[in-house]
């Protein structure tokens, strides 16, 4: 590998890593709309901040994002707090319009400059090492890893030091509230942590990828872990896979890194939602089979117990019956019966169909959950 | 350009029936997607439809809007179908589920469109519009797909409108009618993605999402009936349409979505401010009228209690006595001048005032409800 | 259907439902006859929704059938009247109370037809019987949580049933709406409709209602209210929760729920 490339993957992984950070709150909160809604209007805050200082690597750009992010997510407040809208509504009347502006702003008069509606989308992770960090003559490498390392950071600082009150206003707004914790602040904080990661990844990764590494790596650690700590860790491994494994495909298929990121980041996903070992899909699947056995074999128990001795037990104990009353077609009832047998809950005598005193206890026992 | 241009021009006359067809029907139903909680569906849908776009192009070697059309259709359905399995088997909320599905997808078509774009620019120039748009680009033969996509749509929405309505509002009653909302689901989902497909050329898969919840947005302010909030959706959807692309193609260097979009928002802020009834203008006039009467309420109850006690029924009182007594709240004077153009009270040398006889029986009529 | 009584209104045999495969309801049978106002109690999360969903076919029993006057409810449905809770609508739903309880007549109409003059009239009607008339052209966001409520039985009266499940008609509503819905109730009762009621308040249903089912999960008890509305039968079903003030002096049960 070229030192090109180990730049460029280091810039991926620590895009993808400070991405992820805010991403799992966003998760957690039910708020990840708000990453796209963020990601779109800050373009506008971009494009304002650079008609002001004509320096597309000025700090006032990263400001003015920041501050339209946060501008973004009140202005949706405002409009829900009106009850005129419902909120999902809200967000998708406020960042179009804040998109379009910056959109058409940047095609009528910015179209000269070093910046138009492909890099909004795209980015441009494959020129980003070009554009050095020189101090004294001296090169220390390249501007977005500074600047995207600065980012990490912050946004690692602020889930150390705030780690305890975040999970609180995460997990309990209401006893966070009661405790003294200001959730509301802790919620602008991060709101303006998610502009200032946006803007930082916008330039390399483009406004829409920003989402992707934003939600899908803590979605998909989500799929394997409850504890947050635990979280975090597996959504930076995630973001990172993404970041690296999206290099190489888009490398073969000489196409966006960006959009290559975004794809990795779905398989990734898609992965982990089939073959996780609780939640995935096949575990799922094979639970709910061996579950409808078991279930079929507790209902039968207790349709039984349900009718020991009263008047009607000789004919509702019956296999045949089984089939009029529980809908279960005979070939069903009869797995059903021996798998019961076999399980040592019930006997079948002559047709008749009698519960051990194993098979009365578990009917028992169903019936009091 | 002036309105003539828009019958006499050929090219711009097919511009602006494209974008007007896209409005109304996109409006019409994301009216139905705003009712449902599906506002942001629609963001899915079409950023997801980018990679079918592509996908069809490289399957087929076409550029014809209908092959396009389709294979934005079926990525749509399929991101939609993605959402609802990831929400109903994992703990992944929909918010989660919506911005990774369109996120993801939308990162897929981009990798596509670059991988395309590597070969000669011929094959780039069609694709790059559905991005944000191009109207101008529209042909006639464009605008007969749309338009018969549309009446279709639209034709299908006339046909179950008494269903649809149901499963809009209440899917667990319809089911107990015995009508199959499973299918109607499904049904209504699918005209909502061909209604959102059928626009992608004119408004481009990144602000798409817009012309399914503004036109609704707006149209929901001005009315509580649902027929008419979905004409209205429709109107307003083709209005923004054929006014931001007759815009945007007469200027050079402005892409049409945008434009279009922000002509449908400023649509809905008029909406949100003037509506009658809803509107913020209206609700804030209604507030301050009831805050008007509660002062002029306490004025004539203080009046009142001023008069029994001085035995005169007619004696009148300073304003600065009934302005102690108000203490806090002010407009005093001004709920003064109110009860005397009611003819309520009567001023007595300069700064004092009494109660009419009309005042008295109001005050004592107002007293009596209030006891009650 | 062999020896089965045709001559009950409802008739519930085994029914079992279960979400994600988790039992919320357990092998319960019900035997309801025609004419009865019938009260459905027990503890939150007991089942008393999901029963009444699945025997309207809303959700997918894992056994069980129900038949209504002795035939399948898919057979019945014309039958059969239905009152969601209140609260599983949105009421900022841009339509009048005319059309929400037009709506009752949708299932006569079948697909595709249009409401008309006669679906009108009826829905006035009905509209009428739940002193509702005058409101008949207002926004539903505009009513009173009890004139809610009344809409949703006025369009449950369009239906023209014999049969009707209510779930949790009385929540939320005022003491006015209450006795206005008891009497209509006990108005359908007279003219030989069935009528199943989700009911929470234990207080009233001696008063209210003439049958009783007890469900916690599993059928507990089912009948006739001074049968089956016992001390014994109710600490069955809600366990400890529930303190007794014992036998009163009319001889009828008082109860209390805590909470």
């Amino acid at each position: 590998m070229s030192t090109l490339q180990i730049e460029i993957q280091l810039i991926a992984v620590v895009v993808a890593a400070a991405c992820a950070l805010p991403g799992v709150f966003l998760v957690l909160r039910r708020m990840a709309l708000m990453s796209d809604a963020i990601s779109h209007a800050i373009l506008l805050g971009i494009v304002l901040a650079f008609f002001i200082t004509e320096d597309l690597s000025s700090p006032l750009l990263i400001l003015g994002a920041a501050a339209m992010g946060v501008l973004t997510v009140t202005l949706v407040e405002l409009i829900v707090r009106t009850r005129l809208v419902k909120e999902d509504a809200a967000i998708g009347l406020v960042f179009p319009v804040l998109f379009s502006i910056g959109v058409i702003l940047i095609s009528k008069f910015a179209g000269n400059v070093h910046l138009d509606t492909d890099a909004v989308l795209l980015g441009e992770l494959a020129f980003a090492p070009f554009d050095r960090l020189v101090v004294f003559g001296a090169d220390l490498g390249p501007r977005a890893l500074y600047l995207m390392g600065s980012i990490l950071v912050l946004n690692l600082l602020f889930i150390i030091i705030f780690y305890k009150e975040l999970k609180l206003a995460t997990f309990d707004a209401g006893l966070a509230a009661a405790l003294g914790f200001v959730p509301l602040v802790i919620h602008y904080v991060l709101m303006g942590l998610v502009s200032i990661t946006a803007v930082g990844a916008f330039d390399v990764v483009g406004s829409i990828l920003v989402v992707a590494l934003m939600i899908a790596p803590p979605a998909t650690a989500y799929l394997l872990t409850d504890r947050l700590a635990r979280l975090i860790g597996l959504s930076v491994l995630f973001g990172a896979l993404s970041a690296i494994g999206g290099y190489w495909l888009a490398r073969g298929l000489d196409a966006s890194i960006a959009g290559a990121m975004a794809t990795m980041a779905g398989v990734i996903f898609g992965l982990v939602y089939l073959l996780a070992p609780d939640r995935g899909l096949i575990a799922i699947a094979r639970r709910r089979r061996r579950q409808r056995w078991e279930f079929a074999q507790t209902m039968l128990t207790i349709h039984l117990l349900n009718h020991e001795g009263t008047l009607e037990a000789v004919r509702e104990s019956r296999v045949e019956h089984l089939r009029e009353h529980m809908r279960w077609d005979m070939t069903f009832a009869r797995r059903v019966v021996r798998y019961a047998e076999q399980h040592g809950l019930l006997r079948d005598e002559g047709g008749s169909l009698i519960l051990t005193d194993e098979g009365r206890s578990l009917a028992q026992r169903a019936v009091v959950t | 350009m002036n309105l003539f241009d828009l019958f006499s021009d050929y090219t711009l006359r097919t511009v602006a029936l494209g974008a007007g067809v896209l409005g109304l029907v996109s409006g019409a139903l994301g009216g139905y997607a705003v009712l449902r909680k599906q506002a942001l569906l629609g963001d899915a849908v079409s950023h997801a439809a980018l990679p079918g776009i592509a996908l069809a192009f490289m399957l087929t070697g076409s550029k014809a809007p209908l092959v396009l059309v389709l294979g934005a259709a079926i990525a749509g359905w399929l991101a939609t179908l993605l959402v609802i399995s990831i929400v109903k088997t994992t703990r992944i909320k929909d918010d989660s589920a919506l911005g990774l599905l369109l996120s993801v997808f939308f990162g897929f078509g981009l990798m596509l469109l670059t991988f395309i774009q590597r070969t000669p620019d011929a094959a780039k120039a069609g694709l790059d519009k559905f991005l944000f748009g191009q109207a101008a680009t529209l042909l006639a033969s464009d605008v007969l797909t749309m338009s018969v996509l549309g009446l279709i749509v639209l034709a299908l929405v006339a046909l179950l409108w008494k269903e649809f309505k149901l499963l809009t509002f209440d899917p667990a009653f319809g089911a107990s009618l015995g009508f199959r909302m499973r299918f109607l689901d499904v049904a209504l989902t699918t005209l909502i993605v061909v209604a959102i497909v059928v626009g992608l050329q004119t408004v481009g898969v990144v602000l798409m999402s817009a012309m399914i919840v503004a036109p609704a947005s707006a149209a929901r302010q001005w009315t509580d009936r649902l027929a008419v909030m979905i004409g209205l959706a429709g109107l307003f959807g083709a209005l923004a349409g054929v006014s931001g692309a007759v815009i945007s193609s007469s200027t050079t260097q402005l892409p049409t979505g945008p434009t279009i979009v922000l002509s449908i928002s400023v649509l809905v802020f008029f909406s949100l401010c003037l509506a009658p009834n809803r509107g913020l203008v209206w609700s804030w006039a209604r507030r301050q009228r009831n805050k008007r009467q509660l002062r002029v309420d306490s004025v004539l109850g203080d009046l009142f209690t001023l008069a029994q006690q001085h035995r005169d029924a007619n004696h009148a009182h300073s304003i600065s006595v009934l302005r102690a007594m108000n203490a806090g709240r002010g407009g005093v004077k001004r709920s003064l001048d109110e009860m005397r153009r009611l003819g309520w009270v009567q001023q007595v040398n300069g700064h004092e005032y009494a109660l009419t006889q009309l005042g008295r029986a109001e005050a004592e009529k107002k007293m009596s409800q209030s006891e009650v | 259907m062999n020896e089965r009584n045709a001559s009950s209104a409802i008739e519930v045999t085994d029914l079992t439902v279960a979400y994600h495969e988790k039992p919320v309801l357990w092998d319960v049978d019900l035997d309801v006859p025609p004419g009865v106002l019938m009260a459905v109690v027990g503890p939150n999360g007991a089942g008393k929704t999901t029963m009444i969903k699945a025997i309207l076919g809303l959700m997918k029993p894992a056994a069980g059938q129900v038949l209504i006057y002795g035939k399948p409810y898919q057979e019945q449905r014309k039958l059969v009247g239905y009152v969601p809770q209140r609260g599983s609508v949105d009421w900022d739903f841009p339509t009048n109370v005319l059309d929400v309880v037009t709506m009752g007549t949708y299932g006569s109409l079948g697909w595709i037809r249009r409401p008309g003059r006669s679906e009108r009239e009826k829905a006035l009607a009905a509209l009428d019987q739940v002193g509702m008339r005058p409101f008949a052209d207002r926004q539903i966001s505009q009513l009173s949580g009890g004139q809610q409520q009344r809409v949703f039985l006025a369009r449950a009266l369009v239906q023209e049933a014999q049969v009707y499940f209510m779930d949790e008609p009385f929540q939320g509503v005022d003491a006015t709406t209450e006795r206005a819905i008891v009497s209509l109730l006990q108005a359908l009762r007279a003219a030989g409709k069935t009528v199943v009621v989700v009911h929470h308040d234990l207080q009233t249903v001696p008063e209210y209602f003439d049958w009783v089912t007890l469900i916690n999960v599993r059928r507990i008890a089912s009948g006739p209210v001074k049968e089956v509305f016992t001390d014994k039968n109710l600490r069955l079903t809600y366990g400890g929760r529930v303190a007794f003030l014992s036998h009163n002096g009319a001889g009828e049960m008082a109860v209390k729920q805590d909470v």
